[in-house]
């Protein structure tokens, strides 16, 4: 295959480290960035392309995927992807660790995040070493906490000998129980079973002793409430090695939306209060929140088309990552640095990749956005393998026109 | 029997606008004159199911499905007598026959009932909004017979009923419900009904059994049954299931007795008149006492069963009264 020729995007404002965008272009040699910025030239032989004013931004790094479903995360600008160890052949072998690292290849990077435990059962660590040199990029507990803490403080231990990161699903599973929604006005009208929203802030605390403990960096995929916020804020006051994670569901829809039993709301954590969605969106703009995810977890109607109580938690979010993340902006809560920090420079960099951010010398992972497209979310017409989107019908700003993965463009 | 005709008293207007909906999921949001309606429209059942030939033919040629995907004897005999009463033919499916044991999904199961043509359906099933998710999917009017923890309203409707049998009207009137509140649908759609008609109502349970945030609801809550009882109208008892008087949620059966078993000495904690309700099927000598299920006057429990076919006849009427085009409803 002949080389494809160097990539200049010209015309475009580029997303940096901090402050507003500037004007600018973006040169591609191969699949490295060789220049950006207001001085860039395109030059002779260059496939040019002009951005017309609209953003240039790293690709996103989605931390934590339940699929590789590459239409859905190519339409919602991810080049790369945390898989969560949750599938059908779970990832705690270095085989199936290996196999998923190959699998998006070339248009996307998949990182593996390698299950903590035998088939994710909680209590027998996986070959964790094994399945770092076989390529995962952290380590994960899966859709579920370990509930021994015995389990939790070996796992933590061992992982912060390995430098890995371990990423932690926060709800007390006692207390959780069977519940499908949180404890509060909203569960109760419903009849739906309800776990009170301390069982995430439980989890955390103990989890937070356990890293302080031994060291180990810890990541909370996704923190929901005011409690846990507050526990993970003070934890890095004192420089305990953690970091948080949430998804746009999280901080754009409160338990309100489960009202007629939708169960595209039905979602792991449950949908917390109003409260809470505040405290989420407050504690993004504080920094407490490192990482926005899509959590993107598509499932079908043998999965969804049934009561609430019994269908399966899950959305499908990665087209609506960037631009529910986009409203951030537009509603002052975050700058747009930040939110593509929060979308793309901090998981990278949790992972240990080298992405998530524009600078010469690093992969040319790069998305030209316009940050004002309007377009309505429809879940009959969405990219994702299906449509459990809790943003149907919903009107958003926001949309990737190109994505390039190492220089070459995407889809 | 004649058609309707606008209420005497104009308590709800005439027609459809009576009661505008094509299902009864639940009885969260209707107006209070809906509901009265479907209590007024109930008197007339109660009237004919006490004569000796009960039989009319409003719903002649009518098939009616009872889906019943949770066991059910009482409110499921019920149903069917409410059916056969108005001429309808009633068929029963219960889940232990059913094809959802084989793997079918509900949805599957509510098309293939659909498709049948049923002219109303009657659905139990144990999940919360199980009942609203077929609603959505099916041709012809839904009845909720009870959806896990979320509602049961025909439960709520003839519960109101006794009620109003016994005391008249609801302004003023205090109602105690005591029991399992978190799982119970029929304290849910009590509560819908009783607070919509301008009674007080509290709710006392241990704080296990007790949903979050009950006081949204518009209801007093107690841990403290004695004090619930106080000056109490009505006291209604709900049924423990056996399963949670074993360590999970209560130490032991008699010692739920011990706090909030319904004894003569409890009872005369509350008004010299007060009405005793239990939906049934009790369990003797754990919620209630027997001499007091048992007290000539003062216990309804048997009424409650008597309004539950006349009440379930007034909904299978009104709810089927746009298919059989009745003047004001086509």
């Amino acid at each position: 295959m002949r080389p494809l020729a160097p990539l200049a995007l010209v015309n475009g404002r580029l997303i940096g480290p901090e402050g507003e965008p500037r004007s600018g272009a973006l040169r591609c040699e191969g699949d490295r960035i060789v220049a950006l910025g207001e001085d860039v030239r395109a030059r002779d032989g260059d496939r040019v392309i002009d951005a017309k004013g609209a953003l240039i931004a790293p690709g996103l790094v989605d931390l934590g995927v339940f699929a590789i479903d590459k239409p859905a995360l190519h339409f919602g600008g991810i080049t790369r992807a945390a898989l969560m160890p949750d599938q059908s052949v779970v990832l705690d072998k270095p085989s199936a660790v290996r196999f998923a690292a190959q699998s998006g290849k070339p248009d996307l990077w998949v990182h593996p995040l390698a299950a903590a435990t035998k088939d994710l059962g909680g209590t027998d660590l996986a070959e964790l070493a094994l399945m770092r040199d076989a390529g995962a990029r952290a380590v994960a507990t899966g859709r579920r906490w370990i509930g021994d803490s015995g389990t939790m403080h070996r796992l933590l231990s061992y992982c912060a000998m390995l430098d890995l990161v371990v990423v932690t699903h926060a709800e007390d599973a006692g207390l959780a129980g069977q519940a499908v929604a949180t404890a509060g006005e909203m569960a109760t009208r419903l009849g739906l079973p309800s776990a009170p929203a301390e069982a995430e802030a439980l989890a955390i605390a103990r989890d937070l002793q356990l890293a302080e403990l031994t060291g180990a960096r810890l990541h909370f995929r996704q923190v929901t409430t005011a409690r846990g916020l507050d526990l993970v804020r003070a934890a890095k006051a004192r420089g305990v090695h953690v970091t948080a994670g949430v998804t746009p569901a999280h901080f754009m829809l409160s338990d309100v939306s489960i009202g007629d039993f939708r169960t595209f709301t039905r979602l792991s954590p449950p949908l917390r209060s109003e409260t809470d969605r505040q405290a989420v969106r407050a504690a993004i703009a504080d920094g407490t929140i490192d990482v926005i995810a899509s959590g993107h977890d598509p499932r079908g109607p043998e999965d969804k088309r049934l009561p609430f109580t019994d269908a399966e938690p899950g959305m499908a979010g990665a087209e609506t990552l960037l631009p529910l993340t986009l409203a951030l902006v537009r509603d002052g809560v975050i700058d747009l640095a930040r939110a593509f920090a929060l979308l793309a420079g901090n998981p990278a960099r949790l992972l240990c990749v080298d992405a998530g951010v524009l600078a010469v010398g690093a992969q040319a992972d790069v998305a030209v956005i316009d940050a004002d497209k309007p377009w309505i979310v429809d879940s009959d017409k969405m990219a994702a393998s299906a449509g459990n989107t809790p943003f149907d019908k919903q009107g958003v700003q926001g949309r990737v026109l190109a994505l390039f993965k190492g220089g070459v463009p995407v889809g | 029997m004649t058609s309707p005709e606008p209420s005497p008293s104009g308590r709800y207007p005439a027609g459809s606008a009576a009661f505008p909906h094509r299902d009864l999921t639940g009885l969260a949001g209707l107006a209070p004159w809906e509901i009265l309606f479907l209590l007024d429209e109930a008197e007339q059942w109660v009237e004919l199911n006490r004569q000796p030939q009960k039989r009319v033919d409003r719903l002649a040629g009518l098939t009616i499905i009872n889906a019943f995907f949770e066991n059910s004897t009482r409110t499921l005999l019920s149903f069917e007598i409410a059916g056969k009463r108005l001429g309808a033919d009633v068929v029963n499916m219960q889940v232990a026959q059913s094809s959802v044991k084989k793997g079918e999904t509900l949805i599957d199961t509510a098309m293939t009932l659909n498709a049948m043509h049923a002219d109303a359906m009657v659905i139990r099933h144990q999940s919360s909004g199980a009942v609203r998710l077929i609603a959505e999917k099916v041709d012809c009017p839904v009845l909720n017979a009870g959806d896990g923890q979320h509602e049961h309203p025909t439960q709520g409707l003839l519960d109101a009923l006794t009620i109003r049998k016994a005391k008249g009207d609801f302004g003023g009137l205090t109602v105690t419900i005591c029991g399992d509140i978190l799982h119970s649908r029929v304290a849910r759609s009590n509560i819908h009904a009783l607070t919509t008609l301008g009674a007080d109502v509290r709710v006392c349970a241990p704080p296990a059994l007790m949903p979050a945030d009950i006081e949204a609801m518009k209801v007093a809550a107690f841990h403290d049954f004695d004090a619930a009882l106080k000056g109490a109208d009505v006291v209604m008892m709900l049924r423990l299931q056996q399963e949670r008087m074993s360590g999970q949620f209560i130490p032991s059966p008699r010692e739920y007795r011990h706090l909030y078993g319904l004894t003569m000495d409890r009872l005369s904690l509350a008004k010299g008149d007060a009405l005793v309700m239990h939906p049934g099927p009790m369990n003797r000598g754990v919620e209630i006492d027997s001499n007091v299920a048992d007290l000539a006057g003062r216990s309804a429990i048997t009424t409650q069963v008597e309004m539950g076919v006349a009440i379930r006849m007034a909904c299978l009427d009104v709810l089927t009264r746009r298919s059989r085009k009745v003047e004001g409803w086509a």
